[in-house]
């Protein structure tokens, strides 16, 4: 039962509840004087049960969760409601207490594996000092079975190991473990896959389910991606600026949602759009109205190849002992083609080689072998001034809108600095135009004088594309430029990237791991695996007809792929 | 890990002859007549003089001189110094003391550093906080000759608590005082650069994951927050122990302390070339010792850190 306000269906449980929200409020001390992070969260987990908090971020649900495990940070505070465990509020515990739930009652699974391992500590002593502390059996073999049961091979060797000799999705089986070892009644899963490929993610929840059907432990699992909370939970909760929106049975929830804003989540959460779109299609509507703007840009794509790539490969050679090297093959003799005008995609796995080939495309790193020609030119026969010349036509789009704007520029200087390097028009010209990329953006005009940290992610990504527009280039290369954020900001980048496609004409090369982004802005897909080409075609053929079983699989990892939806009217 | 070892240690002689080169041409290069200087105003006559020359071989060119220098150290002679003493036994007594004191400035604030440090990280914008930030930047901004007295008159003549002079018998007990007054500049380094480790590290995603597993606030403190915060305090600490070795000239001047700082002043003032040198040929091994000691260290601190081979 789909319920817009408060509670979630209690009637007839006889089961006393595990975790039980109420009018949970709370606040944090900032310079600017109080904050309301949250003002209204409801929600109510059965035990065994999985309930999914959706939102952005920003939208409280993480710090709802931290707050039911006593780990808000020291300037927040629980300032109203009541958090029930078990029937015990534990909304104002003593620290005492929360020591001593934390672990065995409430496990926490964190979202970050890179960042929450302690890197000077081995793995096994990570998982020891938690079964220490919480008075269970602790030997080294005791220690082997929690992690094997987290489906880590090999783990009595393993956790001889440090953190950093593990991959991202060792890692997070490993945190997985700790957040288990104990048996808590409650696991709080905090975006505990999002840092992670979508064969991994996959991977890692199935096993994740696995387990806490078995010990029967209730979920509670954060997550902005409204796909993965409808597959894996029993019960959505959306939450909007500190407020409880909507909850409901998953699917119910989104089939039929009521809020203004679950609507929105619904109608952008890629995964679910691609299956849109192929819904759609059997209803007989064609896919290019739904892919609007780069219908034009389809047509002007004659058969202009503005960048070839041919046989390209990259072997580094990693150091194996005193004048001795093993060779790493990244990419691995790798031919296409792009047409001006259109979207090609690169997806693959993190160690695919995708990004390799995108720095050599950006005359950043020097193949091995095969040829890059743009425009007609093998990019490797230029010299340094031409160099200079093409760096003005292609241009990049990083990952990480934290990372690739200088803290110490303001965002006037930023979007400036290519066009000073490039010793294009006078002061007075180059205002005038960064004015213009500000609207072609569509970010305020006063936003010249702001610095980065006072941008949100997605205004800071428009300020990259800002930036990548000021030499008027022709192609554009997008290494995961829209992978840091959240799913609407994401569909607003995404549109504003289309839509100057079509106005300025422009070519792009997008190197991403997310399939459902690929659905919505290319035309073309490569698929790379190992620093192999394994498939390639226009997006419809691969995503319709996949050949490669890697490619089948990729596209079935795609979270809220097996969930049927109606076309939604947004 | 041997080889690194080993090609660090090779690196050793470029460095030892260079800067036995350098230091060799400056003493020789300073003005004025070391041997004449000896006997002030009532020179002695010109055949006294001449013999001196050729005793201590100064009326050789430069080249000549630096290589009768490496020939004496590779036959382990290192010779007299103008006071007729053998350089080998001074190095004996010096180094020992200059050693010692070293030590003991580095515990001192080592223990206090990381102490105080680390409480103040704890309780950031709190009164401890404050007031620890405030003392130490007075601590840097007094400089150590004002330091050194005031303790000597306070503490050793007025309170009577330590001995206010070291002389010749020093000893852990005697050396309390300069080592206090050597280690307080450092210790408000090594509390300031622990206090924003602790900082940084205390707000990590595994600190707050370690709370979660149900560990107690202590053994988060100590494993997780204090345990990763040591790795710069600890580069610092090391690096410290090569400029500790080289000697305060003015703490061991104020104390009287008979060390390395002491010795090497007198000897530069005198022209000693041979003394100077063979004194900076053992800090050149000395630094270069503790330098390989703190990348053992902190590869051994931070296991990200692997040294190839």
């Amino acid at each position: 039962m789909a319920t817009s306000n408060v509670t979630i269906d209690e009637a007839g449980s006889e089961e006393r509840p595990l975790l039980e929200i109420r009018d949970l409020a709370i606040s944090f001390q900032t310079a600017g004087g109080e904050f309301q992070a949250v003002k209204n969260a409801h929600l109510t987990i059965m035990p065994g049960e999985t309930v999914a908090i959706v939102g952005e971020s920003g939208s409280g649900k993480s710090t709802t969760a931290l707050a039911a495990i006593g780990l808000l940070p020291e300037n927040g505070r629980v300032s109203g409601g009541q958090i029930l465990l078990d029937g015990e509020d534990i909304s104002h515990a003593p620290e005492r207490r929360m020591i001593e739930l934390r672990g065995n009652t409430i496990g926490m699974v964190p979202q970050d594996p890179m960042s929450n391992l302690n890197p000077v500590w081995k793995i096994g002593y990570q998982v020891r000092e938690t079964l220490r502390a919480n008075g269970k059996p602790n030997a080294p073999a005791d220690v082997a079975r929690v992690l094997g049961e987290a489906g880590l091979p090999d783990s009595a060797r393993r956790a001889k190991q440090y953190p950093h000799e593990f991959s991202g999705g060792m890692r997070q089986r490993a945190l997985i473990a700790i957040g288990l070892s104990c048996q808590p009644r409650l696991l709080i899963a905090d975006e505990p896959t999002s840092a992670l490929d979508v064969t991994v993610q996959r991977q890692i929840l199935d096993h994740l389910e696995t387990m806490t059907a078995e010990l029967g432990t209730a979920v509670l699992l954060i997550t902005h991606d409204l796909g993965l909370a409808a597959e894996r939970a029993d019960k959505v909760v959306v939450m909007y600026r500190g407020n409880v929106v909507e909850a409901g049975p998953s699917l119910e929830l989104l089939r039929n949602p009521q809020h203004p804003y679950t609507q929105r989540l619904v109608a952008s959460a890629p995964s679910l759009a691609s299956r849109r779109i192929q819904a759609a299609k059997a209803e007989g509507i064609e896919t290019e109205e739904l892919l609007a703007p780069t219908e034009a840009v389809v047509e002007k794509a004659l058969s202009d190849d503005v960048l070839k790539v041919e046989s390209l490969s990259k072997v580094f050679k990693l150091r194996s002992g005193v004048g001795k090297s093993t060779d790493f093959t990244a990419v691995d003799n790798v031919s296409f083609n792009v047409k001006r005008g259109t979207t090609t995609a690169i997806v693959g796995e993190s160690g695919s080689g995708k990004s390799t080939v995108a720095q050599m495309v950006l005359n950043l790193l020097a193949p091995t072998s095969g040829r890059i020609v743009f425009d007609g030119v093998d990019t490797s026969t230029l010299n340094s001034r031409e160099i200079f010349k093409f760096r003005r036509r292609v241009q990049p789009i990083f990952q990480d809108p934290y990372g690739s704007l200088d803290p110490m520029y303001n965002i006037f200087r930023t979007i400036e600095e290519p066009l000073r390097t490039h010793k294009i028009g006078d002061k007075a010209s180059r205002e005038k135009k960064v004015r213009e990329l500000l609207d072609q953006v569509a970010l305020p005009q006063s936003t010249m004088q702001r610095y980065p940290n006072e941008l949100s992610g997605g205004q800071r990504q428009r300020v990259a594309i800002a930036r990548a527009l000021a030499l008027d280039p022709e192609v554009i290369i997008c290494d995961e430029a829209v992978s840091a954020l959240d799913v609407l900001v994401q569909a607003q980048v995404l549109n504003l990237l289309a839509e100057l496609q079509s106005n300025l004409g422009l070519t792009y090369l997008f190197i991403t791991h997310d399939l459902a982004v690929v659905r919505q802005i290319a035309d073309h897909v490569c698929v790379m695996q190992k620093g192999k080409l394994v498939e390639t075609g226009s997006t419809d053929d691969v995503f319709d007809s996949p050949q490669q079983d890697y490619t089948k699989a990729l596209l079935n990892a795609i979270p809220g792929a097996s969930l049927m939806l109606p076309p939604v009217v947004a | 890990m041997t080889q690194y070892i080993l090609r660090r240690l090779l690196q050793v002689i470029p460095v030892f002859l260079g800067t036995t080169l350098l230091v060799y041409f400056m003493v020789f290069a300073l003005p004025g007549d070391p041997i004449r200087a000896l006997f002030g105003d009532r020179p002695p006559s010109e055949a006294v003089i001449a013999a001196l020359r050729q005793q201590y071989n100064l009326d050789q060119p430069f080249w000549v001189q630096y290589g009768l220098f490496l020939k004496n150290l590779f036959t382990f002679n290192l010779g007299v110094d103008f006071t007729g003493q053998p350089i080998a036994a001074t190095l004996g007594r010096i180094f020992p003391v200059t050693a010692m004191l070293a030590v003991e400035a580095l515990a001192i604030q080592a223990v206090f550093g990381v102490a105080f440090g680390l409480i103040a990280g704890l309780r950031k914008g709190k009164i401890f906080d404050s007031t620890v930030l405030v003392a130490s930047l007075v601590v840097i901004a007094v400089p150590t000759f004002v330091l050194g007295f005031v303790l000597q008159l306070v503490v050793g003549v007025q309170l009577g608590w330590a001995k206010p002079t070291v002389g010749s018998n020093a000893d852990w007990g005697t050396l309390v005082l300069p080592a206090t007054v050597l280690g307080l500049v450092s210790f408000a380094y090594v509390l300031r650069l622990t206090r924003a480790s602790v900082i940084e590290n205390m707000n990590a995603d595994y600190v707050r994951t370690a709370t979660a597993k149900g560990l107690s606030r202590p053994r988060v403190v100590l494993a997780h927050i204090l345990r990763n915060s040591m790795i710069p305090v600890v580069t610092y600490l090391g690096a410290n122990l090569g400029g500790l070795m080289g000697g305060a000239i003015v703490t061991e001047g104020i104390f009287n302390v008979p060390g390395v700082g002491q010795k090497l002043y007198q000897a530069v003032i005198r022209s000693e070339g041979p003394t100077v040198v063979a004194i900076v040929s053992v800090l050149v091994l000395v630094f270069v010792a503790a330098n390989l000691l703190v990348d053992l260290l902190y590869a051994w601190l931070d296991p990200r850190i692997r040294y190839e081979k």
